[in-house]
């Protein structure tokens, strides 16, 4: 049996979302965005909603994310997406409007918009991606950068050589615990995308959260675990292993919120006494 | 002749909003302008033209929930004064750096820093030379009466769409609080999604069709080649509207050999001086520039051919003095452009005006 023979439609299980375009990726090798965009992308399609879906994109690495996927799409300045995002769907009640973060543009720089939006319950899907690291400026200390349970010093960054020190940068910042506790939120939950099986639940989630913002619940807000190769100084299969080993325990993968779930509360509880 | 009514500048700029079409204001409180946002909450337009009003947690986030909404091709404003137009300077610098239309109203406040409540016309810089980063001009425009509060929302939005760039109503404490008699605007229809699909869809993020490519807003261009296309691209807006949109009035200059040039509140004083001097036989006459930008830089060439000379008349140190001299200087004249003004929320008085012109201009 040749390729060819192969390579026919009913054997087909897998192909490319549409809306994915040919543009060449600028992220690194192992990066987990590129993974994120995808399942925005097959989500959007497979909700039929590219004409109603408006995108807002980030200062730092994502700032580029309207080269990807096929929508239309607003760039905002450091930290304001929330507010940008909320500009479009009050006056555009009809449209389904989503901001993409990373950490240093969510948890730090706008952490008053995101608290805000959150708490007006504004009907918008916010994704976030915490690799604990400024990717674009060259690595430096984010709100979420750790102290690493592995090493009992710090992560190591560009503005932290010697490890995060908490008397001087104080305390990694659970934004989405905060997020959680605002009533305006209807869906508050972190995932990862660093196997097949977080992927997919990723992708539940985020399809979750597109379907609240259409049925005008609230905000829903979706953090996703992530790595960053070239910021950590790790190749890609070294930066996963040091994702589960020492982010997961400080950033527990699960609901945080779901309004429509009773439970979720209590893990959120349960992770806050864990703080 | 439409309705009239006795009204606040704050409160006209919120009707005539209103009935502009306006589709959306996101505001945070300050004084002294907090009765636009009032008054739009009281009128709750809402319900009557669909106008969308929200109260922001901080002028950062009204400035780019203007700057989100106006990416979708609507009709939207904010307003703010002195130290509040500061924190917008980041999201007014990204509106013009994306070609966005959209009105900000500046009642402005004596500075710096938190400064003073009072009357002020300390951001002339601020407004007429960009404010925040980066090579960008609003246009500007400068209200002396509550009527051209409620004029100028309907111009400044009309400017606005014209050249796709943002323009500022610079008013200040005085025009903002004071009662005049205004006659109001028809009502006119916000446009439909439909309409602005038609009119704006290739830019707005209005979602991507199939029949488009997609649209998206950002003032990012990477490629120093081409993000200076962009700039040459903004500076032949900036020379069109220099060109096109100059706005000034004129009193009792054809006689004048002084010329006393003030905009907005100061204006207002001055006409009094005006009268005042011309009764002592002194021939002044007034120069109000009604865009500061473009700024009427030919018509005072013009004049400088004539006169003795130019005082202008500031609430603040001496800021539009320079774009003064440079037209007179441009103009080759060497006539004497000198300066009066008060500081920090203090009014001149039109006799005080009337001394300085005296002692300065006339006896210097």
């Amino acid at each position: 049996m040749e390729v060819k023979d192969i390579i026919k439609d009913e054997n087909l299980v897998y192909s490319r979302p549409k809306l994915l375009t040919d543009k060449i990726t600028h992220y690194c090798p192992g990066c987990s965005h590129g993974v994120v965009h995808k399942l925005l992308a097959e989500v959007i399609e497979e909700m039929g909603i590219q004409e109603k879906t408006i995108g807002v994109s980030p200062v730092g690495c994502a700032v580029f994310a309207y080269n990807y996927i096929d929508i239309d799409w607003h760039e905002a300045a450091h930290g304001r997406a929330p507010a940008v995002a909320t500009g479009i769907s009050r006056v555009n009640p009809d449209k389904v409007v989503f901001t993409y973060q990373g950490d240093g543009d969510l948890a730090s720089i706008g952490t008053a918009e995101i608290m805000h939006a959150a708490n007006r319950g504004e009907n918008i899907v916010v994704v976030f991606i915490n690799n604990a690291i400024y990717g674009m400026t060259g690595g430096q200390m984010a709100p979420t950068t750790q102290m690493a349970p592995t090493t009992l010093l710090g992560q190591v960054t560009a503005t932290t050589p010697c490890g995060r020190d908490l008397a001087r940068n104080g305390y990694p910042l659970k934004i989405t615990e905060l997020i959680g506790q605002l009533p305006g939120t209807a869906y508050v939950t972190r995932q990862s995308v660093h196997t097949p099986a977080a992927v997919r639940k990723c992708r539940k989630a985020l399809k979750k959260s597109f379907e609240n913002a259409i049925a005008k619940k609230g905000t829903s807000f979706v953090e996703v675990v992530s790595t960053c190769s070239s910021g950590w100084r790790l190749s890609p299969v070294d930066a996963n292993k040091w994702m589960e080993e020492n982010m997961f325990p400080f950033y527990p993968v699960g609901d945080i919120k779901d309004a429509e779930k009773a439970g979720a509360e209590l893990f959120m509880q349960q992770n806050l006494k864990n703080c | 002749m439409g309705e009239l009514r006795l009204m606040k500048g704050n409160e006209v700029i919120a009707e005539a909003a209103i009935r502009c079409g306006c589709d959306a204001y996101f505001g945070y409180p300050i004084t002294p302008q907090s009765e636009v946002m009032e008054t739009l909450m009281a009128r709750e337009p809402w319900d009557e033209t669909g106008m969308v009003v929200l109260q922001a947690e901080s002028e950062v986030a009204s400035i780019n929930m203007v700057y989100g909404a106006a990416g979708t091709g609507k009709k939207v404003m904010t307003s703010s004064s002195s130290p509040g137009i500061s924190l917008m300077a980041e999201g007014i610098s990204y509106i013009a750096g994306a070609e966005l239309p959209c009105v900000i109203v500046n009642v402005q406040r004596g500075g710096p820093g938190l400064g003073t409540i009072q009357p002020s016309q300390a951001d002339y810089f601020q407004s007429t030379k960009g404010g925040g980063h980066g090579d960008y001009r609003l246009i500007v425009l400068a209200p002396a009466s509550v009527q051209e509060m409620h004029d100028f929302v309907g111009l400044a939005f009309d400017l606005a769409f014209k050249y796709r760039n943002p323009a500022m109503i610079l008013a200040d404490g005085a025009i903002g609080q004071m009662m005049e008699k205004v006659e109001l605007g028809d009502f006119v229809p916000r446009k439909t999604s439909a309409e602005i699909d038609a009119v704006y869809g290739s830019w707005a993020t209005t979602g991507k069709k199939a029949s488009r490519a997609k649209n998206v807003i950002t003032s990012l261009e990477l490629d120093s080649a081409l993000m200076e296309q962009n700039n040459l691209r903004f500076q032949e807006k900036y020379r069109k509207m220099q060109q096109d949109e100059v706005r000034y009035e004129m009193i009792q200059c054809e006689d004048a050999e002084y010329i006393l040039v003030a905009f907005g509140s100061s204006a207002r004083i001055c006409q009094k001086s005006v009268e005042l001097a011309r009764a002592k036989g002194i021939k002044v006459g007034l120069f109000r520039p009604i865009t500061l930008f473009p700024f009427p830089t030919e018509p005072i060439a013009e004049l400088a051919k004539k006169v003795k000379g130019f005082m202008t008349v500031e609430m603040n140190a001496g800021q539009m003095i320079e774009d003064v001299r440079l037209a007179v200087g441009c103009a080759g004249e060497s006539k004497p452009v000198l300066y009066f003004g008060r500081l920090g929320g203090i009014i001149p008085t039109p006799g005080e005006v009337v001394d300085a012109l005296e002692q300065k201009l006339i006896g210097g």
